[in-house]
């Protein structure tokens, strides 16, 4: 069966992050993040050697990986555009925000673009409704966005 | 321990610190509904069914894992105490396809239950409903994920009291389904098809693979000559599913009842069972005197048999090579008994009828066609002869007694206990014990070996050679013993291992519900039906001696290591699909 980015990924890193927390309690979520980390996701082929290095099953391991909105088990693109669908946000005008990156990037929820660049994803709040309609991409914020200027903000990551 | 005093519903009520809600108001007789709730294996409080008000909480509590405290003030029945449960139920109706007259459990559904004695009359949360395609890859197993509440006990009883961790969880919330990681299918999986998530499952999410259609099939063709064999563990259990007590013994009402839909011979399995004691009894004889590999472990139970393929395959040359006694059975019938009676073998269709979903799975391994044909053609569970008993019309109460037909109905006590735990080791026993020290046994029963505890070890004396003995049943408790095996401690001779807990009478092909105490009484019925046997001993079995005499020659001869032995296939444990696909 063929997977997507098969042979890409770096087992020997996985098992060193494996063998750095094995034996302590609660190991598999840290391991988990610092493989994510590493890979960028979490493929079949490294949630496999986690479950094996940590002596726990694969329902085990996927469960937790499927589990946390944060973890993933498919490729992501490069930059994670999370977009915040609060009341806050919405009250401000945030679905003609969502609409627009919907339109700009071709994509729906949960979809990465062709070019592996952005991935789309609904975030509960970002915590800044000081400047709704708000917007993550990466690690850094944008606020007080209009169908324009969210346009904008995209062309600074292509 | 420490007595702690409560009422509950008005009612004073005394019980040890630590005890639940849910037990207390047990020992007053009063009855809190329960649902993901499994005594000992899946206390979780997650379907909060059990709710009850404690006076001073600011919540309604979960009876089942709410301990009890000096002076609680508990109500079980209260306006909103059957407001909260109703809702409870309504919502998880609201995401279960319900199809309840067409259902498999139909009419032996908790939740089905749940929502009549709680007067449901109406779906007031009709929306969204979370649709996942059936899962029908396993030749044992069928998940229904539409049919599936979330309450996990499959998932308890797989790990736990199987450690075999086939499915979880996967996803969350409203997304979340039941199964394998990956979204694998079960048949693709670790799984061992023991069918135990299917006995603990509140709905119809689990149930095993439908061979009635093919049964009913074989029965209206005229070619066929229809031969049915039914294992030791059916004759105590088949009476549930027409609502007799557990434990009841129906052998003949069973006899009857398979002639009635038709079959043309109706054999035991209990007769393939002292033929294994043969097999097996001579195999552990040789292994001790002749050097081979010891402890030697049994291998009647195919649940028992995938889960050391995956999880133990360096102890595979432990294992007997005895097949089990449904497929020593099906060798023979398709081979001397054709020959006996002057049948072409391609026109016997064999069907057994096991307390197993394994043996599903078990009949269709390629290894099993010593005959030149499939050996056995189909295996039904108990619930599915149940099944197929209702759907001819047949009166359970009103039929007679009929005995199986000869010569392979005929058996001994030494077989019918094979269906309990530790009885193939007694079995063995009774028989080990004679050949090696060609005296009589003073007395058959080997008490040591019983019972419902999870690892039991005994040592017996065959004039003085001792033969230390452990019997492990659940394969938790299997998992137990076998690392001791493994880091060479345990020293023992002779091992019995049973997938089910309870041993085949507590088999996941078994009547809906098999619990602790249900599996009690099918035990009490099994050694019951042992001490009203004439003959206690499979090597006195008279059919028995006159196959080896007409037809196989010795115990571990060239035509018993032809129709009557098998090898394992090693698995891996993690990755077995990947492992298939490679080779």
């Amino acid at each position: 069966m063929a997977r997507e980015h098969e042979g890409a990924v770096d087992l020997g890193r996985v098992d060193e992050i494996v063998a750095r927390h094995k034996g302590r309690e609660g190991a598999l979520l840290p391991v988990l993040r610092e493989v994510q980390d590493a890979v960028g996701y979490l493929p079949q082929e490294a949630l496999e050697r986690v479950a094996l290095g940590l002596g726990l099953s694969l329902s085990q391991v996927y469960g937790v990986a499927t589990f946390y909105s944060l973890l993933y088990t498919k490729p992501k693109g490069k930059y994670t555009v999370r977009v915040c669908e609060s009341a806050p946000c919405h009250v401000q005008g945030a679905q003609e925000v969502i609409d627009t990156l919907v339109r700009e990037l071709g994509i729906s929820f949960g979809e990465t673009t062709p070019d592996g660049l952005f991935t789309l994803e609904k975030v509960s709040c970002l915590g800044v409704c000081g400047v709704a309609p708000a917007v993550m991409i990466g690690d850094r914020v944008y606020g007080n966005l209009t169908p324009e200027t969210v346009v904008a903000v995209l062309q600074e990551y292509r | 321990m420490a007595l702690v005093k409560l009422t509950i519903d008005g009612l004073p009520v005394e019980v040890e610190a630590g005890t639940t809600i849910l037990r207390a108001a047990e020992k007053l007789g009063i009855h809190i509904p329960t649902l993901c709730y499994l005594e000992d294996i899946h206390e979780f409080g997650a379907c909060r069914v059990c709710v009850v008000e404690v006076e001073g909480a600011r919540t309604l509590q979960a009876a089942c894992v709410t301990p009890v405290r000096e002076g609680m003030v508990v109500r079980t029945n209260t306006p909103a105490v059957r407001r909260a449960r109703m809702t409870t139920v309504e919502l998880i109706l609201s995401d279960h396809h319900t199809e309840c007259p067409t259902c498999v459990r139909n009419l032996n559904c908790e939740l089905q239950s749940l929502a009549e004695s709680m007067g449901i009359r109406e779906n007031r949360f009709a929306g969204a409903r979370t649709v996942n395609p059936v899962d029908s890859s396993s030749a044992a197993i069928v998940r229904d994920p539409n049919k599936c509440i979330l309450c996990r006990r499959c998932v308890s009883i797989c790990e736990k009291v199987q450690g075999v961790k086939a499915i979880g969880p996967v996803g969350r919330g409203f997304e979340t389904v039941i199964g394998p990681a990956f979204g694998d299918q079960l048949g693709d999986t670790v799984c061992v098809n023991c069918g135990q998530c299917i006995l603990v499952c509140p709905t119809g999410a689990l149930y095993e693979r439908d061979s009635t259609e093919e049964v009913w099939a074989a029965l209206a063709d005229p070619d066929r000559h229809v031969v049915f064999q039914t294992a030791p563990a059916t004759r105590v259990a088949l009476g549930e599913t027409y609502g007799l007590p557990p434990g009841s013994i129906v052998t003949g009402k069973m006899v009857a009842a398979i002639r009635r839909l038709g079959a043309d011979t109706v054999f035991d399995t209990d007769f393939a069972a002292d033929l294994t004691i043969m097999e097996e009894g001579h195999e552990l004889i040789q292994r001790l005197t002749k050097g081979g590999t010891l402890p030697m472990i049994t291998s009647c139970s195919p649940g028992w048999i995938k889960f050391i393929e995956h999880f133990y395959p360096d102890l595979l040359p432990n294992l007997s090579t005895c097949k089990s006694p449904q497929q020593m059975f099906g060798a023979v019938i398709k081979t001397y008994y054709a020959e006996k009676v002057g049948l072409d073998p391609a026109k016997i269709y064999h069907v057994s009828v096991m307390p197993c979903t394994a043996k599903k799975f078990e009949c269709k391994r390629p290894e099993m066609r010593d005959s030149g044909l499939v050996d056995v053609d189909a295996a039904l569970t108990t619930r599915e002869l149940g099944r197929m008993l209702k759907e001819a019309g047949i009166v359970f109460d009103e039929l007679p007694e009929e005995p199986y037909d000869d010569p392979l109905g005929e058996s001994t006590g030494a077989a019918v206990i094979f269906g309990a735990t530790g009885g193939v080791m007694e079995a063995a026993l009774r028989t080990a014990y004679e050949v090696v020290t060609k005296k009589t046994l003073p007395r058959v029963e080997f008490e040591a070996v019983r019972g419902l505890e999870g690892v039991k070890e005994a040592s017996v004396d065959l004039d003085g050679t001792e033969v230390r003995v452990a019997v492990a049943h659940g394969l938790a408790n299997a998992k137990k013993v076998l690392d001791k095996v493994r880091a060479g401690e345990g020293d023992w001779h002779f091992i019995e291992i049973m997938a089910c807990p309870g041993g085949c009478i507590g088999g996941g092909g078994q009547p809906i519900p098999t619990n602790l105490e249900v599996r009690q009484k099918r035990i009490e019925g099994i050694y019951t039906a042992d001490e009203r046997m004439t003959i206690r001993k499979s090597h006195e079995n008279p059919s028995i001696i006159a196959l080896y005499k007409e037809f196989l020659g010795e115990p571990l001869g060239h035509k018993s290591h032809e129709l009557l032995h098998t090898t394992y296939t090693p698995r891996g444990s993690y990755l077995p699909r990947r492992e298939k696909a490679a080779d």
